[in-house]
């Protein structure tokens, strides 16, 4: 079973072909956004790090930066820097450069260019460039066990576990079954359900590791004095109908499909396996879809209740309606409708082909509504304070 | 739904009094309950007596504690349920 996307010279696929404008600093944020608004077939990320952060900390932050710009999905990097931050834009520039060096990466530096407006021009200049050069690369049959799936849900509500969890995890073991990877993330929202995981492990270092994380994030809530509740689940997943965190997870889990679980790694490092992984993020949207295509999402289907339109900037993110009622209310923002489970119309299983054709369309080039409106969504976690 | 949950969930919004059949993991076992309370769509009603203290169980698994007797076709939500678990209140 084929998709149609890009082969690049290192022999990595990609499904999309983005020229990425990338901030090593918050100070440059605006300065990238000026490049991609003179380029607009360019995109870019903004974000609240790159400056007095220590140790992991800052470790954690350049390797996601640094893997945006690495990720296949992407032609070519223009990164951006003030020129004094800790995580400094040619750092950032070389490592992207070193990890793949067929891709054209270009560094602006604002305070060298002599102030924004001169390094919004360089910047665009290059960009420009690099977006006429990505325009003449063709896409090519691929197989679709090449692929790697992020599986998130957000906003959830009580359908989330009935109708489009268990049809994406219907999805997941397709594209397991093709040979593809699949993560399963949002730590948070597997707490309550992490023994069923384990009980999945392919050996008993996996399982206790699906322990090990679970314990590590109620140890970080507990921490803060309080019940979770209000956070995790949220206010909306308690209107909706989610009464405790348990319950929530026991619906998330659904995602994961049927297929036992390879591995267990932390938040932004490359998947490498074939099969189900569950990377280690929080349960928050934008920084677990950050961390999981910084770890090498291609694409990510996105499971919604209470409806949300948030999209990766290089990772086309397929949102799934858990209810029809959501689906035509957010039409503008929602991709597919699982809620003809709810209504008896399909079943989880004709649903669940649905994704999985949906997933291989966008691969080959079709845009989801967010990657049409232009979401691009982007957080880091962050592990340290800063000083 | 499994066959031990002790609670159901509603799929349309449900007034008082009415009688709602649970179709228990499709098979041809189905449970008809009186429902006390308006239950808004997406959420829960006991389908058995829960006691204060015990177990309240959905997908077969425990999502909860009951902090008061819960009689059968009552609401079920966060002013009688408790989570076990990220309790730093506690």
């Amino acid at each position: 079973m084929n998709f149609m996307g890009y082969r690049r010279t290192d022999g990595a696929i990609g499904i999309r072909n983005h020229v990425l404008v990338i901030p090593s600093v918050v100070c440059a944020n605006q300065v990238a956004r000026g490049i991609s608004q003179l380029v607009p077939e360019s995109t870019w990320v903004e974000h609240q790090h790159g400056c007095t952060q220590l140790g992991a900390d800052a470790e954690l932050s350049t390797r996601v930066l640094v893997a945006h710009g690495t990720h296949p999905n992407v032609f070519g990097v223009i990164v951006v820097g003030l020129g004094c931050e800790t995580l400094r834009a040619q750092d950032v520039a070389a490592k992207i450069k070193a990890k793949c060096p067929y891709k054209p990466v270009h560094l602006v530096i604002i305070q060298e260019q002599g102030g924004s407006i001169k390094a919004i021009a360089n910047g665009a200049s290059a960009a420009r460039e690099m977006v006429v050069a990505a325009s003449c690369l063709a896409r090519e049959p691929i197989d679709a066990g090449e692929l790697i799936l992020g599986t998130e849900c957000g906003g959830s509500d009580t359908c989330s576990g009935i109708s489009a969890n268990p049809a994406l995890g219907i999805a997941s073991d397709l594209l397991i079954d093709a040979g593809g990877s699949v993560v399963l993330a949002e730590t948070t929202e597997l707490v309550g359900a992490e023994h069923i995981m384990a009980a999945r492990a392919v050996n008993e270092q996996v399982a206790q590791r699906c322990f090990a994380v679970i314990e590590r994030c109620e140890r970080l809530a507990k921490s803060m004095g309080v019940d979770m509740r209000g956070s995790q689940p949220t206010p909306g997943n308690i209107e909706g109908g989610l009464s405790s965190i348990e319950e929530k997870s026991l619906g998330c889990v659904y995602k994961a499909g049927s297929k036992p679980l390879q591995d267990v790694i932390d938040y932004a490092v490359p998947v490498t396996k074939k099969g189900l992984v569950w990377m280690d993020t929080p349960g928050q949207d934008i920084e677990q879809i950050t961390g999981m295509v910084a770890g090498g999402c291609h694409l990510v289907v996105f499971t919604t209740g209470r409806g949300t339109c948030c999209g990766s900037p290089i990772a086309p993110t397929i949102k799934v309606a858990t209810n029809s009622a959501i689906f035509d209310i957010m039409n503008d923002n929602m991709d597919l409708n699982a809620g003809t489970i709810i209504s008896g119309e399909e079943t989880v299983e004709q649903v669940g082909w649905r994704i999985f054709n949906e997933m291989l369309l966008v691969a080959s080039g079709k845009l989801a509504k967010a990657e049409a409106l232009g979401f691009n969504d982007f957080a880091i976690n962050r592990i340290g304070p800063t000083i | 739904m499994k066959a031990i949950d002790n609670v159901a969930t509603v799929v349309d919004n449900v007034e008082p009094d009415t009688d709602v059949v649970a179709d228990i993991n499709g098979k041809n076992v189905s449970v008809r309950i009186n429902i006390k309370e308006k239950i808004p769509f997406g959420h829960k009603f006991a389908l058995a007596d829960i006691k204060k203290g015990e177990e309240i169980i959905k997908y077969g698994e425990v999502i909860g504690i009951a902090t008061a007797d819960i009689q059968p076709g009552q609401y079920v939500h966060v002013h009688n349920l408790d989570s076990r678990r990220g309790r730093g209140d506690m």
